[in-house]
């Protein structure tokens, strides 16, 4: 790999989002101790600057699409999705946190800087273009993300889902860079497509070396993004986690997750998709099922969204499993719909949840739709995009990837997905049911007035969901054109 | 502007408004929601005027492009029966706002959006010509009624609510993967598109593909209309409903399933259609017979109803797998009857749950007294149900008996028992409720019709007598249809099943 050691300005506006979350999470910590103020109006307002002006700068740096660095970062149609989906997630998980945090008198700056670090490393996981590249940004989302689980300190379950979350990841990260070493060592780069070109060229190395690399990779990488049979982690952490954290969890790392799993499979790993696709096949399936029927036993909402997310995970890995460009631009298309169902129904959850999170049962919801119509009607969206009824992005994202499950002869993984969707169905309407069939309990009668920001964390995505499945066309046009990652 | 975009638009639009009125004043809820299901009845009135009634095709196309990858195009068009089926439940939607007008007290203004929304899916589940579009109708009409039986229904309206959700989704998703597996393979999701490539052999399935295919497509409908062994969602929805929600229920969403079948189920997968017709038609005898004695022994006037549905839905679906002209033009026919006649015993059910607040046959008797025209319209109703000449249903069952009898003369004994079996049913229960001793609590109760009342039942009790004295204003672009889809479904049929005439005379002849 020829990598230039002088860097060019365009790389500066190809790594522009990277540099301007970098920079104002800085700052808030250095603001904190100058000012000395305990609010998090300030520190949240500036993250939502930093995270919109992100969503600009990576719009800006697709109008120079192409490599920067010496080839470390590729900006291109794939990587400026992920990057507006994460600061998207980032945007609407701090939305909610400005009543939750007060609520918990936990206003501290940290929490916002290490959001912002964490949106940083997931962007560059995005954009990564090399496996080195990839780990760094993979191990800055995931530390700060460790921390955040554990943001609230006081409270056991937040800190047994911290050290949870932290130890069975380092072991999940330890493994991807077990097959990043394999890799490197059989074919003397790290560079996505001159490994691709390795080893689907004359001198291949040893399949079994390059299988068990791959291998490993996919326990780091399916850890991360909770696929069985590496998702034992997720109920606990989800559930003891502050519930805007648990919301970006869901959603944020996820889909950076996802974005490098895609990157790395469909291009370095493409010649031997015959090896893993069954591998991806039997997690598709494992994670729908145990996530789905799991779900149904939970009483717990985020406990209960943790396995939602579960199976989620396991559509996306069907999409995966396609093997094709079609299934690369579905899942896309899933992650940004997942994103915005699940982080709106996230924050509904927040909302309710209380002082202490004391509200977290699904009869909490109870009458919901009598005390906060709007609520519940945000709430019922998000839930009716979830079990993917039509006219929400969550239908859309399904169809798109059963589409692309079919195209490529995944019959089984097909119908049995879709039936694993109707068994899903039960759980939401359990939260439909508790919202609008029961009489008012507790949780619903105390909640306070929405703020403007909460309305706003439940409104955008409701709108974004909304508009996903009535014009899916325009991001789905987007995805499948970003979708050849292969150069 | 094409006005059959107005009748399927007005009520989405209508439902967007509704839910914007004030929560306060419930009243402005009931008269928009009277009003635009009034002007969307209208609507579709209008529409009659310029109804071709000679053409078996597409009438009132609206073809717009929607998504353009994979290609969805927002096409809706009406035909012979799909014309009926829409002016059916935009001729129930103001009745059902009439008969929630004192029902419904709470949430009022979610109720009627609801309804609303309810009618906007609905006409969108019989107006698609886009594969991909009819799913959408057909899985976006499943929420309203969700919330109305949960909602606004009785004790057990949760576990009806929540199983009538399950049911239908359970089956839809397979017809999705059907849908999605029609596509991959013509490239299409037009219907037409899909049934040109048929018709010219483009597009063959092998037996087996088919098969699934049909089946795929056939649980879901089969799922909707109920038939026999999946029928068990249905008696509890209604139970569990509101009187309205009974009614859209029973009337129009019931038919959803049937007009699947007929529409896309049989012309796209013939033969596998044919292969199951005798399984499928025993299914259908068994339902029949089967709704009828267990609605016999129901203590419960819903219930009862209900399952005299299962039994009047199952001479549909044996007409509709007769596979002959009468037969099918007898299903048609019978689901715009069942539409009616159902639609007006589950409407006047509820006006007497109103007054009496039970359900139970017991709590009944001698209402003739205390409520004699009310009685009087329950009568007529009862007469239409149970097939008696010069009403609508008696019309419909002698088609679907004639086509049965034609495919396969047993089938025609044997559901000719169930008409036999539902004058049994509706006679003994409206012995019991209407006449004997008169109860004091009932004659404290029951009051007569009032002017509101007696708005919905002379609608429907004028829609029996002229369905069952003049068939012909309606059959006749049934048949047209029918007719059409009966030559869809010979399309890869290898060879005629039914020999011609004379062949057959030559037959015995030589014997």
């Amino acid at each position: 790999m020829p990598a230039s050691p002088m860097f060019n300005p365009a790389d500066l506006i190809r790594f522009l989002p990277e540099i301007v979350l970098t920079v104002i999470g800085t700052l808030i910590m250095v603001l904190d101790p100058l000012l000395d103020r305990r609010d998090s109006k300030l520190y949240g307002s500036l993250s939502l600057a930093a995270l919109a002006a992100a969503i600009g700068a990576a719009i800006y740096a697709y109008s120079v699409p192409g490599p920067a660095f010496g080839g470390m970062l590729v900006i291109d149609g794939f990587a400026t999705f992920f990057r507006v989906v994460v600061f998207g997630v980032g945007i609407l998980t701090i939305l909610p946190s400005f009543s939750f945090l007060k609520r918990q008198q936990a206003e501290t700056s940290e929490f916002h800087a290490l959001l912002l670090f964490s949106i940083a490393g997931q962007s560059i996981m995005a954009a990564a273009n090399d496996l080195i590249i990839i780990f760094i940004g993979l191990e800055i989302s995931s530390i700060a993300s460790y921390i955040l689980a554990g943001y609230l300190r006081d409270d056991r379950r937040a800190n047994e889902a911290a050290l949870k979350y932290f130890l069975l990841g380092s072991f999940a990260t330890g493994f991807f860079l077990y097959g990043v070493a394999l890799i490197y060592g059989e074919t003397g780069s790290i560079n996505l497509s001159v490994v691709r070109a390795i080893i689907a060229g004359p001198d291949a190395p040893l399949p079994v070396m390059v299988g068990l690399a791959a291998a490993l990779m996919f326990v780091g990488l399916a850890f991360k993004v909770s696929a069985s049979p590496f998702q034992v982690w997720a109920p606990d952490v989800y559930q003891g986690a502050p519930t805007p954290v648990t919301a970006f969890l869901s959603a944020g790392p996820k889909a950076a997750a996802f974005a490098i799993f895609l990157r790395i499979f469909m291009t370095a790993f493409a010649p031997i998709g015959h090896a893993w696709a069954p591998l991806v096949w039997a997690s598709a399936l494992l994670s729908m099922t145990i996530g789905n029927f799991a779900a149904l036993l939970q009483s717990n909402v985020k406990r209960m969204l943790a396995y939602s997310s579960i199976a989620h995970a396991g559509y996306v890995m069907v999409a995966l499993a396609a093997g094709s460009q079609i299934g690369t631009a579905a899942a896309m298309f899933y992650l940004a719909a997942y994103a915005l169902m699940n982080l709106g129904a996230f924050a509904v959850v927040s909302y309710l949840s209380g002082k202490g999170e004391q509200y977290q049962n699904v009869e909490d919801f109870a009458g919901l739709a009598q005390k906060q119509p709007l609520t519940a009607a945000m709430l019922a969206i998000f839930l009716l995009s979830l079990i993917g009824v039509p006219l929400t992005g969550g239908f859309f994202g399904k169809f798109y990837i059963f589409k692309a499950a079919l195209e490529s002869h995944l019959v089984w993984l097909t119908v049995l997905g879709l039936l694993n969707s109707a068994v899903a169905a039960y759980y939401y309407l359990r939260l439909l049911v508790m919202a609008y069939f029961r009489d008012p309990g507790e949780a619903a009668a105390n909640a306070e007035p929405l703020t403007p920001a909460l309305s706003a964390a439940l409104i955008l995505p409701a709108i974004g969901t909304l508009f996903l499945g009535i014009f899916p066309g325009w991001v789905l046009d987007f995805a499948g054109r970003s979708s050849s990652l292969v150069r | 502007m094409n006005l059959l975009l107005v009748v399927l638009l007005l009520p989405a639009a209508g439902f967007l408004i509704a839910l914007a009125l004030p929560r306060s004043s419930p009243a402005a809820s009931r008269y928009w929601a009277l009003a635009v299901s009034l002007v969307a009845f209208a609507s579709s009135l209008a529409l009659l005027a310029w109804f071709d009634r000679g053409a078996a095709g597409d009438q009132f196309t609206v073809d717009w492009p929607w998504i353009a990858s994979p290609e969805i195009r927002f096409h809706i068009a009406t035909d012979g029966i799909s014309f009926w089926l829409m002016l059916l439940s935009t001729f129930l939607t103001p009745i059902c706002v009439l008969i929630s007008w004192n029902h419904i007290q709470s949430r009022v203004k979610e109720f009627y959006a609801f309804l609303l929304l309810l009618e906007f899916g609905l006409a969108g589940v019989f107006l698609a010509q886009d594969l991909f579009l009819f799913y959408l109708f057909w899985e976006v009409s499943l929420v309203p009624m969700y919330f109305l039986i949960g909602i606004w229904g009785h004790e057990r309206r949760i576990y009806a609510a929540v199983k009538f959700f399950l049911y239908t989704m359970a089956g839809s998703v397979l017809m999705l993967a059907a849908i999605i597996y029609l596509y991959i393979r013509s490239g299409t999701f037009s219907y037409a598109g899909i049934l040109d490539q048929l018709a010219s052999g483009r597009l063959l399935f092998t037996p087996d593909e088919q098969m699934l295919l049909f089946l795929a497509f056939f649980a879901a409908f089969a799922i909707k209309v109920p038939l026999f062994p999946l029928h068990t969602w249905l008696p509890d929805a209604h139970v569990e409903a509101p009187s309205a929600g009974s009614v859209m229920l029973a009337s129009v969403m019931l038919k959803m399933g049937t007009f699947g079948i007929l529409h896309y189920a049989l012309p796209l997968f013939p033969s596998a259609a044919r292969r199951c017709a005798p399984w499928i038609a025993v299914l259908a005898i068994i339902g029949i017979i089967y709704g009828a004695l267990v609605a016999m022994v129901q203590p419960n006037l819903k219930k009862l109803v209900a399952y005299s549905s299962v039994s009047h839905l199952g001479f549909v679906v044996l007409g509709i797998f007769s596979f002959t002209q009468l037969g099918m033009d007898g299903a048609v026919y019978q689901m715009l009857n069942h539409g009616i006649s159902t639609g007006a015993l589950f409407a006047l059910v509820g006006l007497m749950y109103e007054r009496r607040h039970s359900l139970a046959i017991a709590d009944y008797g001698g209402v003739a007294t205390a409520a004699p025209w009310l009685s009087t319209a329950f009568l007529i109703t009862t007469l239409a149900s149970i097939g008696l000449p010069l009403l609508n249903n008696f019309v419909g069952e002698f088609l679907v008996l004639q086509g049965a009898a034609l495919a396969n003369f047993t089938w025609a004994v044997w559901a000719a028992l169930g008409v036999i079996l539902s004058a049994c049913y509706m006679l003994w229960m409206y012995q019991r409720v209407f006449y004997g001793e008169l109860k004091e609590e009932v004659k404290r109760h029951l009051p007569d019709l009032n002017l509101r009342e007696w708005a919905v039942v002379v609608p429907l009790i004028a829609m029996m007598v002229w369905m069952g004295v003049y068939s012909k204003s309606f059959l006749d672009p049934v048949g047209k249809t029918t007719a059409r889809v009966l030559e869809q479904t010979q399309v890869n049929v290898p060879y005629r099943v039914d020999l011609p005439m004379p062949a057959r005379a030559e037959v015995v002849r030589a014997r």
